[in-house]
């Protein structure tokens, strides 16, 4: 058993941790949950691809009221990884309107989620200023 | 070419809190409303369709009809996030288009007060084992850890996407913007809440997801509203004072999103609810610029911004000039939400979808009192559901 395991199944713990997306074989969509089909063209072929670890800010919001076990205040952000659009926290920057901006460069990083009872520590991701 | 198809009656409760009426009491409030605001009655609707998310049970409509009539009639109990009002009201215009029936009555309803933030339920036990579960293999719940799934926050960034994209959309603008419809409000003797608050009332109270304070967010409570359809050689049949009441349904468009790129990870609620005005429009045979008020889905103060542009009330990017000229206050060229919006006149999910119907009929009627929009002759309501569900209805005073 690993001792470090990933949050969600499309991030890579290596040395170069980094997100991979199912790239639909016949158009190119991007997806990063278990496919059945591909929601653009149809199509059920896909290959694994890598994300770039870099990215500008589309947007993101600061929430500061959240359903409980939920800790705020956070920066959820939109992150354009090299055309792909990418979902996680802005992480190492102070909650605050005035410390975040929409277009800032971006860079994947890796967060410490937490240890389960058999000493596993489950490892997810955020994005911080580059 | 289908028949035309018209409002014959329609209503809405007062939205606020109803302590001694549960949902069906709601409904049927509405439904008996819109029969006499009709000049029908229950034995003379051939289909009903009924939509109520919190309500706890797959066959709502037929407990309304355990309250107002079983007839034996169709019961279509439908779903679509926040536009089950406006998919309900569409079944029934469906039904109609297709002959199958000459006169349908549309329900909603909610009994939603003290429901606090809307989000999904997090069903996740968190265990003393990590174990991948869901779609993304997920070991915990992602909400937080991964980006937000609260509304106020998806629409947040819904918003501050849109000032990316175009600038000029800050948290004061967005805050005028919930400025404007609490403003609309204190017309509106049937709206959840009716005070007036400043701007800084409004930038300074809780903050939920930046930019949106609480009084930018929609207004959780309880209400119902109530359509009756009919067709046009049905309508023919009628009185002249119910033809002359009677609205014109110029155009009933339902849409999903389609696949974007980015839209799996933020919601676009911008391209269906394009795709659904543009139909709109041409099913109707207008343009925006002949809207004389509109009625959109202004869930957070962040999307009513992003609808001017997908509703084309403004050129493409213009969303924030065509705001600040004041466009869309009651005095504005395209007045917006004069009801107050889901902000300040609430939003009991299932009902909302009819009840801004019910706005611009209202109008459309010349029965709008204090609020009237003088000599309004066109109006359009819009709903978005997130998962997505767009409804556009065009509505036109009869011609009589």
């Amino acid at each position: 058993m690993a001792d470090r395991v990933p949050l969600v199944d499309y991030l890579v713990l290596s040395d170069d941790p980094h997100l991979v997306a199912h790239e639909c074989e016949r158009c190119g969509a991007r997806f990063f949950d278990r496919r059945n089909a591909c929601a653009s063209c149809g199509a059920t072929n896909f290959h694994q691809v890598d994300i770039p670890r870099k990215g500008t800010l589309l947007t993101y919001t600061i929430v500061s009221t959240a359903g409980p076990g939920i800790q705020v205040p956070f920066v959820a952000a939109v992150v354009d990884c090299g055309g792909t659009t990418v979902r996680g926290n802005l992480v190492n920057v102070q909650p605050d309107p005035g410390q975040v901006r929409t277009g800032m460069e971006v860079r994947l990083t890796t967060v410490s989620v937490g240890t389960d009872g058999a000493g596993v520590e489950a490892v997810g991701y955020g994005f911080e200023p580059a | 070419m289908t028949q035309d198809v018209w409002i014959l009656g329609i209503s809405m409760t007062k939205f606020g809190k109803h302590r001694d009426k549960d949902s069906v009491d709601l409904a049927s409030e509405a439904a008996l409303a819109a029969f006499g605001d009709a000049g029908v009655g229950i034995n003379d609707i051939d289909v009903l369709a009924a939509g109520s998310l919190m309500a706890g049970t797959s066959a709502f409509g037929q407990q309304l009809q355990k309250q107002i009539g079983q007839t034996g009639i169709p019961v279509y109990n439908v779903a679509n996030a926040c536009a089950t009002g406006a998919t309900a009201l569409r079944t029934v215009i469906m039904a109609i288009k297709a002959g199958e029936a000459d006169l349908g009555l549309a329900v909603g309803v909610e009994k939603l007060s003290g429901a606090g933030l809307l989000g999904p339920v997090n069903r996740r036990k968190e265990s003393d084992t990590w174990a991948p579960d869901g779609r993304f293999g997920a070991l915990a719940t992602l909400d937080g850890r991964v980006g937000t799934d609260s509304m106020p926050g998806v629409f947040a960034q819904i918003g501050l996407e849109y000032g990316h994209r175009y600038g000029g959309a800050d948290f004061e603008l967005f805050a005028r913007i919930s400025e404007k419809n609490h403003a609309h409000s204190t017309l509106n003797p049937l709206a959840a809440y009716s005070k007036r608050f400043t701007l800084e009332e409004i930038m300074n109270d809780v903050m939920i997801a930046y930019p949106n304070t609480r009084p930018m967010c929609s207004a959780n409570c309880d209400g119902a509203a109530a359509a009756v359809v009919v067709s046009d050689s049905k309508l023919r049949t009628l009185s002249l004072e119910q033809r002359r009441r009677a609205v014109k349904i110029s155009a009933s468009v339902l849409t999903s999103d389609p696949w974007r790129e980015g839209c799996q990870v933020l919601p676009d609620v911008n391209t269906l609810t394009r795709q659904a005005a543009t139909r709109a429009y041409e099913q109707a045979g207008i343009g925006p610029e002949d809207l004389d008020l509109v009625e959109l889905h202004d869930c957070f103060a962040t999307a009513e911004l992003v609808h001017y542009d997908n509703l084309m009330l403004c050129p493409e990017g213009g969303a924030v000039d065509f705001f600040n000229s004041g466009a869309t206050w009651r005095d504005g060229k395209t007045p917006v939400n004069v009801s107050g919006g889901l902000e300040s006149k609430g939003h009991p999910i299932a009902a909302t979808g009819i009840a801004n119907v019910w706005e611009i009929c209202h109008h459309l009627r010349g029965e709008a009192g204090d609020r009237q929009i003088e000599g309004a002759r066109v109006g359009l309501a819009h709903v978005i559901g997130l998962g997505s569900a767009c409804g556009v209805h065009v509505l036109e005073k009869a011609a009589a």
